[in-house]
């Protein structure tokens, strides 16, 4: 004795939402029910366990349905198989392509290929986030990196009409395409600090500045690569550090444009040979595309760390001079 | 040669990949109407070609245009070998046909294969230019319109209702031709959808010829279903009733203010009719154009009574009072419980079973040959009215004044002379619906065979006619002349069928039924007579109702229709009969069983709430005429059974009786079906029901008392938790001022489980719960213990929530323009050998347990009326059950609820009020026009605006997301419809909360087939169907919105038959649907476009009528 079919079709298709983010979540329909039963609706709506089982059943089919209009936002617009409200639709959109910032950083700047999605139970374990969740994440970042890689015009924009994704969640997907095409290290330890939030800023900070798109403003122009032409001049930067006068006023430019406006100024104007030497160096090997895989944890290694080093040794000799020194 | 079809093929979209290769689609479309075919060019490598095609021509015939859908076929070019079909469009021409609906359809339609479902849109546009010569179109039946609504449509006024018009056609079913063995499925489910279409459109178009033949221009409740007999054959049949509707527009309202002044000299004509018909005497005398004269002229009493054996007493022969023109249109539904069963039991033994193939007669709900002649009696009468009122056509106008006899023999004919005095409406204008008599059905038991002549389907037309001449008999049984809220239904099961009709027995006013043909100028001289919601006694009096008020006698509109229509001392089947609850002058039953609407007028108390019997018994397997034996011999136990469990279940909610009754019987191989829905209210004209009262057949230990005072205990509970519930609060005080004239009733009424009559032990019990009588339960055996349990697992409503399965819930009026239509299908395996109690429990719960689930899916909608649930069950397979379930859910605004709460006193005027203004609005609409521009400038326009308003202010501020946020998206919508898709609303319900309907556009009507051969891929059967379902919804979305619309109202899902094969990996489903589109503008939106849109209809109704 079983229900052997059960389906429910509205003319507006019902969606609910808690029960939305569940699938997306890649619960399963029992573990979903579990939660939904732990949530309290049963009481809220005299419903059984036998109800939500059935409900929960039937919105995951219809989000089993819709997944692969999802695939293509655009799509879910003009479709005529479900009929969903505008809001609804940019809901959906919104949840579906939401990432954990946990997961993105495992992947982060690595190649969007099979053989990272073989991987991804491994990540799925590190984050505790299901592997299907993981699976739809990381085809979310492929399917956004294969549709704006070709396209001309800018990253975020192309993402946005693409995918009708709200602004932010379109700036984070270009910055995690960015890193996906120039393969930026991300994963080593000295880098495990950082936040998406933090690697997010600064892709978008080389989008608008470093890519063939920020430099020429031609819309034809593509902001996935960087601009190898820029990249070559950048070499040129190490007169910067070769040439003593160049140095000279190179730090005189830096410091008068920084002085007061960091509370390690001294520090930095103390050590700027070093620092300059460090940036000059990272800038000078970016048109190699291994140093620039390496970008970031050469900022790490050659500036961050030796500052900070020096600002913790400068910092530790200052407080135990001030005490030794009695006038 | 009246017509020339043309089309054009504009692009397409979302195609699938046909070419894995290059993954993309070389698409090209034919398009083919009758035999002539067109193509496109090959639009290469695109998945969304643009082929912005020429006009392709066809000048085909009326007849064709009629029966035959226009097929697109869109394909994949293949070079090397044959062209892979990508899917098809059907489109239905119909709509452009009728100068009233659209004009163009022009927009994005599903590409449908019966395989893949929907694969991708195609852009087209289709025309029509019919040649502007009349004669010719009227001998096809275009321009004949449909309507699925079983009541006048919101835009239409009725001028003559002219009764039942009913075809059928049959044909094999292509899926059971020799050819299909070689064929592929597909080529099979499309032959079958092809074939299914054109039946159809033929059924159609002779419905609309016998329309035109009785003068009608209209169909309304049509109502066509598809009887899949297997290796039989095929047929499609059709019911519905014809009608003459006219546009309501501005040019009328001058009529409708000023009726005396612009009548036209053929109206002078017609009271001439009105008045010699009914007082022959007088006819001699010259018509007398005062109505006041004519009422006091025309002394009911005098021909009538003599006529009237002397029994025939109170009816309706009392003097009236002048009251008349207050309620000029006073129905009075004389309503009578439906017969008991236990009155029809013993019928059920007919002897003649056996014969061939025709099982016995099928059963009488109610047989007494004494009540048909007395009937016939006051049957007459009405007759009588309705003939003098319509002047029957020509020939009895010219007649001048004939004899009394003579005319009282056209008069009696008047209705006889239709062959079906039937109509499919369940809702009607005011004044139509006069006296109720209860519901009445029969069914028979026929075994199929092969249709060996097609285009003579005698067979089935001979016992659809046996079922119909059953239930017109019937209805003379309860002293009724004719059948309201008429349909019917089959239940097939290999070669055994089970044919029913069931309906309504009723008495009509005579204002808007006429015999005969009519000629064109008699009809144009009706016209302006019939504006049937404005009062004026014109229009009463010509239309002959002015009798009919006569004897109707001044009766609140509220409860006439309850008053019973037969004879008090020969009541055709027990029932107790007491004086009217409201008006105190007439008899009216205890209970009342119909299955049409509630009317709009009835004075209800508290509200109301669905109520279902349902029931399933095992059966032995059988073959052939045993297997039909079987079946009739369980039918009237099964029928019997249902009755018993409304009753009781209608009791424990205190209440008094079931509107929209429906009993469907499906059979099985090992197993029959039943299940009864309808919507159970109070009546407050109808005698409060008295408790349910248990009584224990073998007083034997403590223990058993105990138990059954536990019983009694909890049934009584739930008797008062319903009143509460249902806010059932009549007030007490009727019964001391009525007091004496009261006949005593006998003081309780018995309802015993099973035929075994023991009076003597239920007469030392007491029975009284309150001071009411009480129904008895008598627990003889285990059953009825089952019984009692049954009847208290029904679990109520969640809060928040009604349900009904009627157009409208009484009580409440205040609906947002949030709704929700679905549809739920479940299946439910049985184990083997369960017993009767067993089953019957599973079935219970199963339709229970969907019911909460729709609660709980639709929760964030509350406080939320879940309307015209209608439930449909078949056995698919041995040990399979289905449920299918369409309803819409609709909001409506609490606050305002409890305030009508508070004033339920004249909660009922208030409604008639409102209703009424319903009725009257383009009155309103018209004033404003005439007198000036805003439509607000009447007060009752405002005071509605106004309320619309606020509730949809509310429903905006409202927690629940859902509502709110499809109120968003409607406005959202229409702000950037450039680019996405149209909403189109779907409704079961003839009207759309909130809006206005301004066009009708047609009726849809369509089959679809789908099939799979990849079941487990599809997601299994669920999600097979489930995608089935959304596919047939955005179809006839789709199609909707290409003919200009924005909803389909009386939508329904008529067929959903669903076959699978697991082992094989295979499922197939058919479905059936039909609605009619609308174009609908939000109240709120015509305050500021209703100038716009007024002269705009005007105007197109006004092209419309010169055709």
């Amino acid at each position: 004795m079983s229900v052997e079919l059960d389906v429910f079709v509205g003319n507006t298709t019902i969606m609910d939402k808690e029960v939305y983010q569940l699938w997306l979540n890649g619960y399963t329909v029992n573990d979903a029910v579990k939660v939904r039963i732990e949530g309290g609706v049963m009481e809220e709506c005299e419903a059984s366990a036998e109800v939500l089982l059935s409900d929960t059943m039937d919105q995951y089919r219809t989000f089993q349905m819709c997944e692969r209009l999802l695939h293509h936002p655009a799509k879910l617009a003009n479709q005529l198989l479900f009929q969903i409200p505008p809001d609804r639709q940019a809901m959906l959109i919104e949840r579906y392509y939401a990432f954990d910032d946990s997961f993105v950083r495992e992947v982060l700047g690595k190649k969007l290929s099979k053989g990272t999605k073989k991987d991804l139970d491994d990540v799925s374990t590190k984050t505790g986030i299901t592997l299907k969740s993981c699976r739809r994440q990381f085809d979310n970042f492929k399917r956004v990196f294969k549709v704006v890689e070709e396209l001309k015009g800018p990253l975020v924009e192309n993402i946005r009409q693409h995918f009708l994704l709200p602004d932010q969640l379109a700036r984070d997907y270009a910055a995690i395409v960015f890193f996906a095409n120039n393969r930026f290290e991300t994963g080593k330890k000295k880098l495990h600090y950082l936040t998406f939030q933090d690697f997010a800023f600064c892709a978008g900070q080389l989008i608008n500045n470093w890519t063939l798109g920020a430099v020429d403003n031609i819309m034809e122009d593509m902001d996935v690569d960087l601009d190898k032409e820029f990249l070559q001049e950048l070499k040129d930067l190490k007169i910067l550090i070769t040439d003593k006068d160049l140095l000279d006023q190179h730090k005189s430019l830096v410091c008068t444009a920084l002085r007061g406006k960091t509370n390690v100024f001294n520090e930095m104007e103390a050590n700027f040979k070093n620092l300059s030497r460090g940036l000059v160096n990272i800038a000078a090997k970016l048109i190699n595309a291994k140093d620039v895989r390496d970008f970031f944890i050469d900022l790490v290694e050659k500036f961050i760390e030796p500052f900070s080093l020096c600002l913790l040794y400068m910092g530790v000799i200052k407080s135990c001079i001030l005490r030794m020194y009695h006038d | 040669m009246p017509g020339k079809l043309k089309a054009k093929i504009v692009a397409g979209r979302h195609l699938p990949v046909m070419d894995r290769a290059s993954d993309l689609t070389d698409a090209f479309v034919e398009v083919k109407f009758g035999n002539t075919t067109f193509k496109t060019d090959v639009y290469p490598k695109s998945l969304n070609p643009q082929w912005n095609s020429e006009w392709f021509k066809f000048e085909v015939d009326d007849e064709d245009l009629q029966d035959e859908p226009l097929q697109i076929t869109v394909l994949d070019h293949d070079t090397y070998s044959a062209n892979d079909a990508i899917g098809k469009v059907y489109i239905d021409i119909d709509p452009l046909l009728c100068s009233e609906a659209a004009t163009v359809i022009s927009g994005w339609l599903p590409i449908y294969d019966t395989i893949h479902g929907i694969r991708g849109e195609i852009n087209v546009l289709v025309k029509v230019d019919l040649f502007n010569d009349l004669n010719r179109f009227r001998q096809s039946s275009c321009g004949v319109k449909f309507f699925c609504t079983t009541s006048i449509p919101r835009c239409y006024r009725a001028i003559m209702v002219h009764g039942f018009v009913e075809e059928l056609v049959v044909n094999e079913d292509p899926e059971y031709q020799w050819i299909d063995r070689i064929r592929t499925p597909r080529a099979s489910n499309e032959a079958r959808q092809r074939l299914i279409f054109l039946m159809s459109g033929e059924l159609q178009r002779k419905i609309g010829l016998k329309v035109l033949e009785m003068g009608g221009n209209a169909v309304v409740g049509y109502l066509q279903c598809f009887d899949l007999e297997g290796e039989s054959g095929l047929v499609v049949r059709a019911i519905g009733t014809a009608c003459t509707l006219e546009k309501i527009s501005s040019t009328l309202p001058a009529t409708a203010t000023h009726p005396s002044n612009s009548s036209p000299s053929k109206d002078m004509k017609e009271p001439g009719f009105g008045e010699e018909a009914p007082g022959v005497p007088l006819s001699s005398g010259p018509p007398t154009p005062l109505r006041a004269q004519t009422f006091s002229s025309f002394s009911p009493s005098k021909s009538y009574s003599r006529q009237s054996s002397s029994s025939d007493t109170e009816l309706s022969l009392t003097p009236k009072t002048v009251g008349i023109f207050l309620f000029p249109s006073t129905p009075a539904l004389e309503s009578e419980s439906s017969p008991l069963p236990s009155a029809h039991l013993p019928h059920h033994l007919w002897p003649g079973m056996a014969s061939r193939s025709t099982t016995p007669p099928p059963l009488r709900l109610s047989q007494s040959d004494t009540a048909i002649l007395r009937k016939s009696v006051s049957f007459s009468e009405e007759l009588l009215l309705a003939a003098s009122g319509m002047g029957s056509g020509g020939s009895a106008g010219k007649e001048g004044g004939p004899l009394k006899a003579l005319l009282r023999q056209q008069t009696q004919s008047a209705l006889e002379q239709r062959e079906y005095p039937f109509f499919t409406l369940a809702a009607f204008p005011p004044g139509f619906l006069l006296h109720v008599g209860g519901v009445v059905s029969a069914r028979s038991v026929k075994l199929l065979d092969r249709i060996h002549n097609p285009d003579e389907p005698e067979t089935r037309d001979a016992w659809w006619e046996e079922i119909r001449q059953e239930i017109k008999s019937h209805a003379k049984a309860l002293g009724c002349h004719a059948v309201v809220g008429y349909s019917e239904s089959t239940s097939i099961c290999e070669e055994v069928c089970i044919l029913s009709a069931s309906g309504t027995a009723a008495i009509l006013s005579s204002r808007f039924m006429q015999d005969g043909p009519l000629d064109t100028e008699h009809r144009l001289s009706r016209q302006p007579l019939c504006v049937f919601s404005t009062g004026s006694e014109r229009v009463e009096g010509d239309m002959g109702s002015s009798a009919s008020l006569g004897f109707e006698e001044v009766v609140s509109p509220g409860c006439g229709f309850c008053h019973i229509p037969y004879d008090e001392l020969n009541i055709p089947f027990p029932a107790q009969l007491t004086y009217c609850y409201c008006c105190r002058r007439y008899k009216v039953p205890d209970v009342l069983f119909t299955t049409i609407d509630l009317p709009t007028e009835a004075n209800v108390t508290g509200k109301g709430c669905l109520i279902q019997a349902r029931l399933c018994r095992t059966k032995k397997k059988a073959q052939g005429e045993g297997n039909a034996t079987v079946i009739s011999n369980l039918l009237p136990f099964l029928e019997y059974e249902l009755h018993t469990q409304l009753m009781n279940k209608l009791k424990l909610r205190g209440m008094n009786a079931l509107f929209g009754l429906r009993i469907q019987i499906s059979v099985g191989e090992t197993m029959l079906l039943g299940l009864a829905s309808a919507t159970g209210v109070y009546l407050t004209a109808l005698p409060s029901p008295g408790g349910i009262q248990i009584a224990g057949k073998t007083p034997s230990d403590i223990t058993y008392e105990q138990h059954i005072s536990n019983m009694q205990k909890k049934i009584n509970d739930t008797i008062a938790k319903n009143k509460e519930l249902y806010e059932i609060n009549p007030p007490e005080v009727v019964e001391e001022i009525i007091g004496s004239p009261i006949p005593e009733p006998r003081q309780r009424s018995r309802l015993f489980r099973s035929q075994s009559e023991s009076s003597d032990e239920v007469s030392e019990l007491d029975l009284s719960h309150g001071k009411k009588d009480a129904f008895v339960l008598e627990i003889d055996d285990t059953d009825a213990v089952e019984d009692i349990h049954a009847l208290l697992t029904d679990s109520p409503t969640p809060a928040g929530f009604y349900s009904c399965n009627t157009e409208i819930m009484p009580g409440i009026q205040n609906w947002t323009s949030a709704i929700q239509m679905f549809t739920s299908v479940r299946v439910f395996r049985l184990n083997a050998n369960l017993t009767n109690q067993g089953l019957n429990k599973i079935f219970s719960d199963l339709c229970e347990n969907l019911l909460k689930s729709l609660y709980f899916k639709l929760r964030s909608m509350v406080p939320c009326c879940l309307c015209h649930l209608n439930f449909t069950v078949a056995i698919p397979e041995d040990e399979l059950i289905q449920v299918a379930v369409t309803a819409v859910a609709m909001s409506f605004d609490k606050e305002q609820l409890l305030e009508n709460g508070k004033q339920s006193g004249e909660k009922t005027l208030i409604k008639a009020i409102t209703e009424n203004d319903e009725q009257l609005q383009f009155n309103l609409e018209l004033n404003a026009e005439t007198s000036a521009p805003n439509p607000l400038s009447s007060p009752k326009g405002l005071s509605e605006v106004g309320s619309h308003l606020s509730a949809r202010a509310s429903s905006m501020e409202k927690a629940s997301p859902l509502p709110e946020g499809r109120s968003r998206s409607l406005r959202s919508n229409r702000s950037y419809s450039g680019s996405s898709v149209a909403v189109v609303k779907m409704t079961p319900l003839s009207f759309i909360p909130g809006a206005k309907i301004i066009k009708y556009l047609g009726i849809i009507n369509m089959f679809f087939i789908r099939e799979t051969t990849s079941l487990r891929e599809e997601g299994g059967v669920s999600g097979f169907l489930h995608t089935f379902i959304a596919e047939v919804f955005a179809m006839v979305r789709a199609h909707v919105a290409a003919l200009g619309g924005n909803a389909v109202v009386s939508y329904s899902m008529k067929e959903c038959v669903f076959m699978e094969n697991p082992n094989k990996n295979q499922a197939q489903c058919l479905i059936n649907v039909s609605g009619d589109a609308v174009m609908f503008v939000r109240e709120s939106e015509l305050e500021s476009t209703s100038v716009q849109t007024q002269s705009a209809t005007t105007h197109t109704s006004n092209g419309a009528e010169g055709t």
